[in-house]
């Protein structure tokens, strides 16, 4: 009886997603520990808490918050490779909305007089944020009609805004970098209350994502529709209307990204925003448990941790003195661990392992 | 004939436990070189664990396995094709858009200067398959083929890259018709007559008889006995099977008539002139409250279509419907759910589970569904809806928590019986929902739609098994060709059905 009672607790320590995201961030930390000192060194300086772990934490947010969205997308069996041109769209928008001279727009009285002004913005601070996110959500629903109601693979369907998009950021703006003097709309990225800013956006973005698909029936429909969307249907589930939100949410996590990202360099860079982001998005939901390809379960807290590892990572490297452009060296290896990690060979292997662990555990 | 001396595999003793379940207890299990030998028993009797064990799919945690007499411990399904052991599966598992040939021979194709020499290849496929008595054009891709042949060309695979010894068949037949399970029997009579020991899986007990020298009944993971067939009258086989005598057939005859009192007057559902297309031809319907309708015909007669057009999977493009008189609109399975229609899939693996939820989510989901995204169920009132169904249909699970893909077939159906139920339907349509399920929980399912029916709900029942249709159906609608053809009620001459069903003036 005690080897079936192993056997079943097994079962449930294989299931749980969150077991590689946790053990790498484990590993990566001790590395830290060992390898560079004063790594979780904290302080307090003005009321602001600095050190590496923080930086972890705040660096990380664009990917995290991108990874919650494109989570959704994952697990109904597609992908959005077009996450990081909607970032630098909806930079472009903020910037366009904030400082619209750019464009030729007649504003009273002299020029000169608000460059540099902290207070300046044409448009509220608020609809700024609003109409900037309510561009990246159509950017989403795009994606969505045309996965499906056009019935084009979502990889083919995505690329076309991936393409597209920074040509549009760059339209928005004429091709002309705004910079962004405005402290209430530089707050998102670079404010603090005591811990960065962003990171309570990250918090509330992940707390509504939850609320928004375990406290409704979305993420039963969403996890239904990738396993079976045929099975769905026939169940009475409107696959085609699921897409939809999960493409547009992942817009919307997009822009929220796209705003994080442009307030904490203050500059429209159309090229340079977001720039390969929907890459490290992928592989935080991926390392998360979220299988890509075919979809179904998902574990929103398994791909922000994800996202914790992979920006753990890269400041790891940074902290031991790898030349920047070796890291992408380093997420290629972590591409090909996290595949083996998932593959069936080898989670066969260590619930076979477990198995026998469990039943030597039971015979003593 | 069947002494020590000729038994190719011996199984003494194999145990294998699953969490939650004892799949196999002690089982022996012993197979003649040139015998055909049935392996039969209910869901969940451990028919699949034993095969997957011979196969080397799982490991058992105790007993031997011998092959000719030596003891050997098989590593892995490709391991067991070295010693000789070759499986064919329900799904037939070749590439049908590569050629007859090419699947046959893919892996060992003849070469001729570093290229594929198409020509011996071909010749070389078209003997393998005159072997079996099958004169095809094996240049054409096998998905242009019936199932039948795939079948056979996947039976001709296994004996070309294993020359096998012994062949299973795991449930070959559940998707053919008459003519093909004759050519496939056909093949397994030469095969048995070359010596190769053949383990037949089936739940049809007319082709155990058909075909089957021994064999061998399983029941919760243990072997009841081991029979030469024809030797075995078919009830005490039955009886076997079950555990129970089966006098429930008899009840359910009587329940039909008892309950043929209780149909309403009042239409239902109404059809006029309803067809899709190229699909199914235009046809009038009615149905009544408490009223249990069959749809019987042959695979492919449009018995499908219709029940897809009725639950508004498809769209009709001719013709009109109404529900308690008025006109419906809205065809797609949200709007049928809302008027309180249900369908319970063919394609069970396809269409009806969602194989890695949980039971308890399978159970809520068309009820959520109809519910829609935000009136959301709360986890206490699922697992109760699920508990109650998991009692009231007997399903054999561990949990609800159980992802239902590790249920057995029948419990599966069970689950999307459980589905449908939990949305409270008028009309409940069941597309050949006991395909591939045991004697026992058949009758479950034709005395639950029967007991529906008194409750007054209206129940479509489609089988490919007609003496089922005839067991349970008030009224029988027959399909032919895409089309309706006749319809049936009352006391039924099945000579007449059987006709009606044909076609033809014979």
């Amino acid at each position: 009886m005690s080897t079936l009672r192993s056997v079943i607790r097994v079962g449930g320590v294989r299931d749980s997603r969150l077991m590689v995201p946790i053990v790498a961030l484990a590993a990566i930390l001790l590395i830290d520990l060992i390898v560079v000192p004063g790594f979780f060194n904290l302080e307090m300086k003005d009321g602001h808490l600095y050190g590496s772990l923080v930086d972890i934490l705040r660096n990380s947010a664009p990917t995290v918050v991108l990874a919650i969205g494109m989570t959704l997308v994952i697990a109904t069996g597609g992908v959005d490779l077009s996450v990081g041109a909607i970032m630098a769209i909806a930079a472009s928008v903020a910037c366009i909305l904030i400082d619209p001279r750019i464009i030729g727009l007649n504003l009273q009285g002299n020029i000169t007089a608000v460059v540099g002004d902290p207070t300046y913005s044409f448009a509220p601070i608020p609809v700024v944020i609003v109409a900037s996110l309510v561009v990246a959500v159509a950017c989403g629903l795009w994606n969505g009609v045309l996965v499906s109601f056009g019935r084009i693979q979502p990889m083919v369907a995505t690329l076309i805004l991936m393409i597209a998009g920074r040509g549009i950021a760059q339209l928005i703006t004429n091709s002309i970098k705004i910079i962004i003097f405005n402290d209430a709309f530089a707050y998102i990225g670079n404010g603090f209350i005591i811990l960065p800013f962003s990171l309570f956006i990250v918090v509330a973005l992940f707390a509504g994502a939850w609320l928004l698909t375990r406290r409704t029936a979305i993420g039963l429909f969403v996890e239904s529709v990738g396993i079976s969307f045929r099975a769905s249907l026939y169940a009475g589930i409107n696959e085609k209307r699921i897409k939809l939100f999960a493409y547009s949410f992942c817009g919307f996590c997009a822009g929220v990204a796209g705003l994080i990202a442009v307030s904490s360099i203050r500059t429209s860079d159309a090229n340079q925003i977001g720039l390969y982001t929907e890459l490290d998005a992928i592989l935080a939901v991926v390392i998360g448990g979220t299988l890509l390809g075919t979809g179904g379960r998902f574990s929103l807290l398994g791909s922000v941790l994800g996202g914790l590892v992979i920006q753990a990572t890269q400041t790891s490297m940074y902290a031991i003195g790898v030349a920047a452009s070796a890291i992408t060296a380093v997420k290629a290896v972590m591409v090909i661990i996290v595949i083996i990690l998932y593959s069936r060979q080898v989670q066969d292997l260590g619930g076979r392992l477990v198995a026998r662990l469990g039943r030597k555990q039971a015979a003593t | 004939m069947t002494g020590p001396a000729t038994d190719i595999v011996v199984m003494e003793n194999i145990d294998k436990s699953f969490p939650g379940v004892h799949a196999l207890k002690q089982v022996n299990f012993s197979l003649a070189r040139g015998e055909i030998h049935a392996l039969v028993g209910e869901n969940g009797a451990g028919k699949s664990t034993l095969i997957r064990v011979l196969t080397g799919v799982e490991r058992p945690e105790s007993g031997t396995i011998r092959l000719d007499g030596v003891e050997v411990t098989i590593r892995s399904p490709l391991h067991a094709q070295s010693l000789g052991i070759s499986t064919v599966y329900q799904e037939v598992n070749l590439c049908p858009n590569l050629t007859v040939a090419e699947n046959l021979l893919i892996g060992r194709q003849p070469m001729k200067r570093r290229h594929v020499d198409w020509k011996t290849m071909n010749r070389q496929a078209r003997e393998i398959l005159q072997g079996l008595d099958i004169a095809i054009d094996v240049t054409q891709p096998l998905g242009s083929y019936s199932i039948a042949i795939q079948q056979m060309a996947a039976i001709a695979r296994a004996l070309v890259i294993s020359s096998a010894k012994v062949l299973v068949l795991d449930e070959p037949t559940s998707s053919l018709t008459g003519h093909e399970t004759d050519q496939l029997f056909r093949v397994m009579r030469k095969l048995r007559g070359e010596g190769i020991a053949i383990v037949f899986i089936t739940h049809f007990l007319d082709q155990v008889y058909e075909v089957s020298d021994r064999v061998t009944v399983l029941r919760n993971g243990s072997v009841v006995g081991v029979y030469e067939t024809a030797g075995l009258p078919r009830l005490t086989l039955i009886t076997l099977m079950l555990g129970r005598s089966l006098t429930e057939l008899d009840d359910i005859n009587r329940h039909r008539i008892e309950s043929s009192q209780h149909i309403g007057t009042e239409s239902l559902l109404e059809a006029e002139g309803v067809g899709v297309f190229g699909s199914i031809a235009p046809f009038d319907l009615v149905l009544h409250a408490g009223e249990v309708v069959g749809f019987a015909g042959l695979l492919g007669s449009g018995r499908t279509e219709m029940a897809q057009l009725l639950f508004g999977i498809d769209q009709p493009t001719t013709g009109s419907m109404t529900m308690d008189g008025a006109p419906i609109r809205k065809f797609s399975p949200i709007g049928s759910i809302e008027r309180g229609v249900a369908l319970c899939p063919e394609d069970r693996k396809a269409e009806g589970i969602v194989a890695d939820l949980t039971v308890r989510e399978n159970i809520i989901m068309a009820m959520q569904a109809s519910r829609g995204w935000f009136r959301h169920l709360s986890t206490s009132d699922q697992y109760a809806i699920a508990e109650r169904y998991i009692k009231l249909l007997n399903i054999a699970t561990p949990s609800a928590d159980q992802p239902v893909k590790n249920l057995s077939g029948g419990n599966q159906q069970k689950v999307i019986l459980a589905r449908w139920l939990a949305t409270n339907p008028r009309l409940l349509i069941l597309d050949e929902p006991t395909r591939g399920i045991d004697v026992g929980t058949k009758a479950d399912i034709q005395k639950l739609v029967l007991s529906l029916a008194e409750e007054g709900k209206s129940c479509i029942f489609i089988s490919s098994e007609l003496e089922e249709v005839l067991r349970t159906s008030h009224r029988i609608v027959v399909m032919r060709d895409r089309a309706k053809v006749s319809e049936f009620a009352g006391d039924v001459d099945e000579q007449e059905l059987m006709q009606a069903i044909a076609g033809g003036e014979s």
